[in-house]
Parts: structure tokens; C-alpha cells; sequence
């Protein structure tokens, strides 16, 4: 079969460039350390979310600068995370293990302008780890379509400054401290970058 | 007039296979019924998510967004490919269709599985009404809708398998014919593509027929979420090659005729369909990057696989490239770049599908973002992606399909093609609306906007561009949708009044040129169906055996959710 020369060229360049494509993502994932949402959170009986991890969700310290948060997100809220549910907060500097399911549909749990991003699906857990840089503000919105008020779906995760964190008890609804959550958006867009590093 | 002056002159399509090209009308008719309703529909989303102007209540938004999905994707595009496929099967093999009660059988089922799945969706608007199927066109359980939703799909799927046994069987009775001769180029890329269609398919069915129909009648308590997920993905990511294929079929063999010249080479055209039949369904993981559950080698196979799929499609973008070149230098073009002014923009069949190739272009590199797995954080679930695959599907797939009718609604229909102006006007309009909307949707991805959503403004937080401001891209996408839905309608109204004239000589020729370098000179492995069926099969076997095997472990239906919201009563409590 005859192949003209330039075909020829060409069809070795888009070799060489799949492979230089699939190269630079497997650096991301042992280079910076970019892990995938995986199997590693397990799975939960749905149905049962009381007799499990998820049956009062919240903030826990686990070590000196270490925390977990478990996230239930339902129709149409995240708790915690939407004021209602007490929004989420976490001190600066600090590395969190999130472990997100959801008790009805499938949600999303995106952390706007940074990479912490999940489908939250029933009977999955889904687990990331992300480090906290400066005090701010991030929103949380469910992008997966749960029904007929999902764009109402939505929360708030609150970095405070490590001088001012009163501990992860401090979740619930009534003790959200409403100045600190003022945090603007500009520095919750400058920390993007150390919030970025998802290495669950 | 006299019908058989016109016929001895010009031998349409339509007076050659009176049969097929009934048929073909038929497919047409109901694929752009879909297009105007769901381009409709389109610009509803456009303006109400933007605030630009909302008259629906949010909550109806997501019952305009399924019909919108299921009637572009679905119905739009399936019941066209399958107007071109039927075309071209009859055209190449020279063969009137086998049993016109067969092809009608097929075309009436799909049709009846399309109305069933329509009413579900549409009932939805109607409150007192107790049907509802307000699942977007992904349907994911624990949502659930009527079950005449789910069997309409079902039935739908079923008229295409019968399509394409239509198809074997043509090509199968011109093989005993024709002993030795390899099939046509056309016929090639059609039975490639509905392999490709049966192996992708399965899973879609199985989800549908085993898990979701008894589970929406109520026979099945719970479905495992995540298992259907994956089974939807192992199809939804091949039917997005379905659509594809079609349009490569007529960049192959329609578009460099339409240049001023002829395909370079028919064996590399082969080449790249069997590389899409193997290659299309291992990949449906990379639309689940983002979920839980599924072990990251499985992801990283299908990243891979992924990016090897671009290979096909890069050969495409140099084949149709090259052909249009060749075309434009016989017309007297010259120069490394100046050659690109003797191509016939004023041709509404070329311009359109000259446009599209560009915008897919632009696609690929979107895609590209999307497929590298841990940049899809960033993107997934966004506005970013309608912006890509409004470029695709929406566009390289569409803007096609509206090219090749222009050329083709003359044969099919024994009539000139009516308002030119309108024809020449609309692929341009159609480009600029798009590049408004699509560009705008890739932006207000970055910025975290998320996709399928009435009403994108938060109270806790605020959305940051990182390119222009959230303002002006709500503005662009608001622009884009109603030019784009102008465009549309410019098109509908050059096929309806073509349609309704009457008949004269069509001025198209219809003959399309041989390659220059013919399918002699392929190795003959190439036209072995089988053998790329097989490897296909066991790439998906590799990619989905252990996956589906480690999610069934705990039991088909474990973890398992009811249904949200319950359709139907259980059928035993209405049965008792
Ligand atoms: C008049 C032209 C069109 C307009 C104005 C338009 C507009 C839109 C908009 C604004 C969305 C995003 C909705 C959201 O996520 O909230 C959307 C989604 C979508 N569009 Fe289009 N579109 C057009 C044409 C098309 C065409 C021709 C196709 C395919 C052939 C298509 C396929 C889709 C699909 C599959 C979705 C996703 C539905 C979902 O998320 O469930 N659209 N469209
Ligand atoms: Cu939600």
C-alpha cells in the first residue's frame, strides 16, 4: 500500500504526540503528585447512612495539623457545608481528608476555583486530601443535576486564620461566625494555588 | 412536465430507489423536527441560565435540558446517520433496498421508541399529568423516570440493531454477487461503524432492560448507582463515535468531491474506521474520572486508550485537508496557504462542512483538556464541557449533517434547492453563534460554573473569570444561542420550501469520484470484519472485565438506592 511521504510524517508527529500527551499525565500523577479520586474511600450502605461514619457528619481533628471532614450531600444541601448545616471550617495551614457520599441522588461537591472536585454517589465514598493555605473563603456547589432545586444546592468551606480557629466542634449552624466568612473572593482565588494540590 | 424527461436526464436518487429515498425522506423528516424543537429548547437554556431573560420556572429548566439532550443527541443525529447510512449502502452497492416492509418495520419502531420516550419527557411540563422523565438524557438512578421512558429507549435501540441487519444483509446478499470484490468505501464505513454500535450498545441495554425497566415497574427494590453509571459510560462514550462516523463518511467521501477533486486514499479511510471500532469503547471511564469507586488503573487504561483514539482522527484532519488542497489546486489554486480562496465558500454543502471540520479542530484541543485525568478536575462538570462538545457534536456532527443535506435533499426529494441566499447565509451564522457560545461555555467552565444548572448564581460565593468578566460571557452565550437558533431556522426553512415546490431538474451531481489511490491496494486483512470485531471485543473484555467484575462482588444491587422520585407504585400494591 503506498503511504505518501508527508502522510508519513504526519502519522509518526501524532504518534509522538499521543505519547508525549499520555507521558506528561503520568508525571502529574508521580511527579506533583496528582492522585485520582479512587476505591480508597470504600463503600457504605446507602440506605443505612445512621450505622455508619456518615451518621453525625463534620469536622474531626486527627492530628496536629490534620483533619477530616464527612460530607453528606442530599437533596438539596451539603452537610455540613450549606449554612443551614453549619458550613464547613477548617484552620489555615492545614492538610484535610474529605470523605464525600451522598444519601439520596447523585450530587458533584466542586470546590469552585480550585481542583477539589467529586461525583458524590450513593453507596461510594469519594476520598481527597488537600492542603489549606491562608485563611479564606471557598463556595461549594453540587454540579451534577440531583432535581428540581439543584442550582439551589450549594455551601461554603470557611479557612480561618489558625489564631482564631475554635475547633472543629465548631460546625454547627449558630456558632458560623459571619465576619470571617466575609473573606473575599480574591484571596480564596490566591490560595487556589496551594488548595489546588489534591493528594488523596 | 413529464417526470420521465427528468429522470432520463438527471437519474435523481430519488427516481433510481423510489423505495430508499422514501425512506430516507422519512428519517430526515423526523431527525429535523428533533433539531427544531430541541434547537428551541437550546435557546430557552441559553437565556435562562445566563438571567438574561427567563419566562419558564427554573424547575421546568431541567425538563427543557432532557428534551434538549435526548432529542439533539439522540434523535436528531440517530435518525439522520441513519438516513445517510441507508443512502449509502443502497447507492454504493447499487442494490434497491432488500424488503422495503423490513426498513419500514425498523424505521417504525424507532419511531414509536422515540414518540414514547418524547411524551415522557414533554409530559413533564404538565403537572397533572403523571408522567414525568425529568432525568436529563444520562438518566443516572436513583433518579428515576416513567417507565415508558425507559422502554422507549429500549425500542429505540432495537430499531437501530435492526438497521443495521438491514445493512449486513444488503452488503451480504451483494458479496454473493460480487465474490472477491472488496465492499465499497461507503459500505465499509457503515458496517464498521454498526459493529462498533452492537459491541457499545450491550451495556446500555443491559442497564436499561435488566436493572432500569424493572426497576421503574417497581420488580427490583434498589439499583446499584455507580454500576449503572458505568454501564451508561461503557456506551456513552462510543455513541459519541456513532455520531462521528456519519460525518467522517461524507468528509471522506462527500466533501473532497464538493472541493473540485477526489479522496487521496481509500485504504488509509479504512484504516482509520478500524482504528474507531477498536479503539471507541475501552475508554468510557474517562467520563468518570471524577467518581468514586473505580481503582485509578482503570482510569489511566482509559486515558490511554483515549489519547490513542485521537490517532484516527488526526489522519482524518490530514486526509480531508489534503483532498481539499488537491481540489483547489485543479481549480488553478496555488501557494502554500493562497490555494484556500479557490475552494467554493459560496457553496452552502461545502462552506458547511468546511466549517464544521475548523470548529472540530478547535474541539479536539478542548477534548484533549478533557481527557487528561488529572486536569479534568478542573473542568468536569463545568460549563467547559457544552463548550467542547457544542463544537463536536454540536457542531462538527450538525453543521455536517445540514452541509450534506443540502446536497443531498435535491436527490432525495427530485427537486432544486430553494432559497440559496438563506443557504449560503446560513453556515457562517451558525459559526459566528457558535464561537460566541462555545468560547464563553470553555471560560465560564474555568471559572467553575457548573453545566445543567437553571440558575448559576450562588449566595456564598462568587465566580471569578480568569478571562474577561462573568458578566460578559453570560452576555456571549446569551448572543450565540439566539444566532445559532436563527441559523437553525434559516435551514429548516431552505428544506421545508425545497421540499414543497415542485419538481424540476436539480442541478447536483450526484457521482462521486473513485480515490487516487484505490481500495486495490489495501492488504487485504483490511476488509476482514470479523477479525476487528474480535480484537474489539477483547479490548473491551480487558478494559471492563475486572471493573465490572470487583463492582458486582458485593452483589448486582448493593450498594443499592430506591428510586428518587418513585414513578410508579410498586406494581404488586396496584396489582393487589
Ligand atoms: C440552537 C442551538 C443550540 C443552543 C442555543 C444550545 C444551547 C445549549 C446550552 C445553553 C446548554 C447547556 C445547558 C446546561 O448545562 O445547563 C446545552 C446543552 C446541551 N446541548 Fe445544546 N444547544 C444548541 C444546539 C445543540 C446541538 C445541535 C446539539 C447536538 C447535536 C446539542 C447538544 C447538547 C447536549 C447533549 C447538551 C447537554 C445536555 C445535558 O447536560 O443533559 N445542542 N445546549
Ligand atoms: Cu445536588
Amino acid at each position: 500500500m503506498h503511504i505518501h511521504r508527508f502522510e508519513k510524517v504526519w502519522l509518526a508527529l501524532a504518534l509522538v504526540f499521543i505519547l508525549g500527551l499520555i507521558s506528561t499525565i503520568a508525571y502529574g500523577a508521580v511527579g506533583p503528585g496528582i492522585e485520582m479520586i479512587d476505591a480508597e474511600g470504600g463503600t457504605v450502605d446507602p440506605q443505612n447512612l445512621d450505622e455508619t461514619e456518615f451518621a453525625d457528619p463534620g469536622v474531626e481533628q486527627v492530628g496536629e495539623d490534620e483533619y477530616e471532614v464527612y460530607v453528606v450531600a442530599k437533596q438539596f444541601s451539603f452537610e455540613p457545608g450549606t449554612p443551614a448545616n453549619g458550613v464547613i471550617r477548617v484552620p489555615a495551614n492545614s492538610e484535610v481528608t474529605f470523605y464525600v457520599t451522598s444519601q439520596d441522588v447523585v450530587h458533584g461537591f466542586e470546590v469552585v476555583g480550585t481542583n477539589l472536585n467529586t461525583m458524590a454517589i450513593p453507596g461510594q465514598v469519594s476520598k481527597m486530601t488537600v492542603e489549606f493555605g491562608d485563611a479564606a473563603t471557598y463556595g461549594i456547589v453540587c454540579n451534577e443535576y440531583c432535581g428540581a432545586a439543584h442550582h439551589a444546592m450549594e455551601g461554603r468551606i470557611v479557612v480561618v486564620p489558625e489564631s482564631e480557629y475554635e475547633g472543629p466542634g465548631a460546625t454547627n449552624a449558630t456558632s458560623g461566625n459571619e465576619t470571617t466568612t466575609n473573606a473575599s473572593v480574591a484571596a480564596a482565588q490566591q490560595v487556589a494555588g496551594s488548595a489546588t494540590e489534591v493528594t488523596a | 412536465m413529464s417526470t420521465e424527461r427528468i429522470e432520463g436526464e438527471l437519474g435523481a436518487f430519488r427516481d433510481e430507489y423510489p423505495d430508499a429515498a422514501n425512506v430516507v425522506r422519512k428519517l430526515f423528516a423526523v431527525s429535523f423536527a428533533a433539531l427544531g424543537i430541541g434547537g428551541l429548547f437550546g435557546l430557552i437554556q441559553a437565556l435562562h441560565r445566563t438571567g438574561v431573560f427567563r419566562f419558564i420556572p427554573s424547575k421546568d429548566y431541567y425538563t427543557v435540558l432532557t428534551g434538549h439532550g435526548v432529542l439533539l443527541a439522540l434523535v436528531f443525529t440517530i435518525f439522520f446517520l441513519c438516513g445517510i447510512f441507508t443512502w449509502s449502502i443502497v447507492d454504493s452497492l447499487e442494490r434497491p433496498l432488500e424488503s422495503v416492509t423490513f426498513t419500514k418495520t425498523w424505521v417504525a419502531i424507532m419511531s414509536t421508541g422515540s414518540t414514547m420516550a418524547g411524551v415522557a419527557i414533554l409530559a413533564g411540563f404538565v403537572g397533572e399529568i403523571p408522567f414525568q422523565a425529568d432525568v436529563l438524557f444520562t438518566f443516572y438512578p436513583p433518579l428515576q423516570a416513567h417507565p415508558i421512558f425507559y422502554i422507549g429507549l429500549a425500542l429505540f435501540i432495537i430499531g437501530t440493531w435492526l438497521a443495521g441487519i438491514d445493512w449486513f444483509r444488503t452488503y451480504w446478499n451483494w458479496r454473493g454477487d460480487n465474490p472477491g470484490q472488496s465492499p465499497p468505501l461507503r459500505t465499509f464505513m457503515v458496517l464498521m461503524t454498526m459493529l462498533m454500535w452492537y459491541l457499545s450498545t450491550l451495556g446500555v441495554a443491559v442497564e436499561v432492560v435488566f436493572f432500569l425497566i424493572p426497576w421503574s415497574l417497581g420488580l427490583i427494590q434498589a439499583v446499584d448507582p455507580l454500576l449503572m453509571r458505568t454501564l451508561f459510560w461503557y456506551f456513552g462514550h462510543p455513541v459519541v463515535y456513532f455520531w462521528l462516523m456519519p460525518a467522517y463518511l461524507i468528509w471522506y467521501t462527500i466533501l473532497p468531491k464538493l472541493a473540485g477533486g477526489r479522496l487521496f486514499s481509500d485504504p488509509l479511510a479504512r484504516i482509520v474506521f478500524v482504528l474507531f471500532l477498536v479503539l471507541s469503547t475501552p475508554v468510557g471511564f474517562h467520563h468518570q474520572y471524577m467518581d468514586p469507586g473505580i481503582p485509578e488503573g482503570f482510569k489511566f487504561l482509559a486515558m490511554s486508550n483515549t489519547m490513542f483514539l485521537l490517532l484516527p482522527s488526526l489522519l482524518t484532519a490530514f486526509t480531508v485537508v489534503a483532498s481539499m488542497e488537491y481540489g483547489a489546486r485543479r481549480n488553478g489554486g496555488t501557494g502554500y496557504l493562497s490555494w484556500l480562496r479557490n475552494l467554493p465558500w459560496g457553496e452552502p454543502a461545502f462552506a458547511a462542512m468546511a466549517l464544521a471540520g475548523l470548529m472540530f479542530a478547535a474541539g479536539g484541543f478542548s477534548g484533549m483538556v478533557n481527557a487528561g485525568m488529572n486536569v479534568n478536575y478542573l473542568v468536569h462538570n463545568t460549563l467547559w464541557v457544552p463548550g467542547h462538545f457544542h463544537l463536536t457534536v454540536g457542531t462538527a456532527v450538525a453543521l455536517t449533517f445540514m452541509g450534506v443535506t443540502y446536497w443531498l435533499w435535491p436527490q432525495l426529494t427530485g427537486k432544486r434547492l430553494q432559497h440559496r441566499t438563506l443557504a449560503t447565509i446560513q453556515p457562517y451564522l451558525w459559526f459566528v453563534g457558535m464561537t460566541l457560545m462555545s468560547n464563553a461555555m470553555h471560560r465560564g467552565g474555568l471559572a467553575g460554573i457548573p453545566r445543567r444548572t437553571a440558575e448559576p448564581q450562588y449566595e456564598n460565593f462568587e465566580f471569578e473569570a480568569l478571562f474577561g468578566t462573568i458578566g460578559e460571557i453570560r452576555w456571549q452565550i446569551a448572543l450565540g444561542g439566539i444566532l445559532l437558533t436563527l441559523s437553525l431556522t434559516l435551514f429548516l426553512i431552505v428544506v421545508v420550501g425545497t421540499w414543497l415546490v415542485d419538481r424540476s431538474a436539480i442541478a447536483v451531481d450526484g457521482d462521486l469520484p473513485p480515490a487516487l489511490s484505490g481500495p486495490e491496494e489495501a492488504p487485504r486483512a483490511i476488509n476482514n470484519l470479523r477479525l476487528w470485531l474480535v480484537i474489539a471485543v477483547v479490548l473491551v473484555a480487558l478494559a471492563y472485565g475486572p471493573p465490572l467484575y470487583t463492582m458486582i462482588q458485593d452483589g448486582l444491587f448493593y450498594p443499592g438506592q430506591p428510586p428518587q422520585p418513585t414513578a410508579l407504585e410498586p406494581l404488586w400494591e396496584v396489582l393487589l
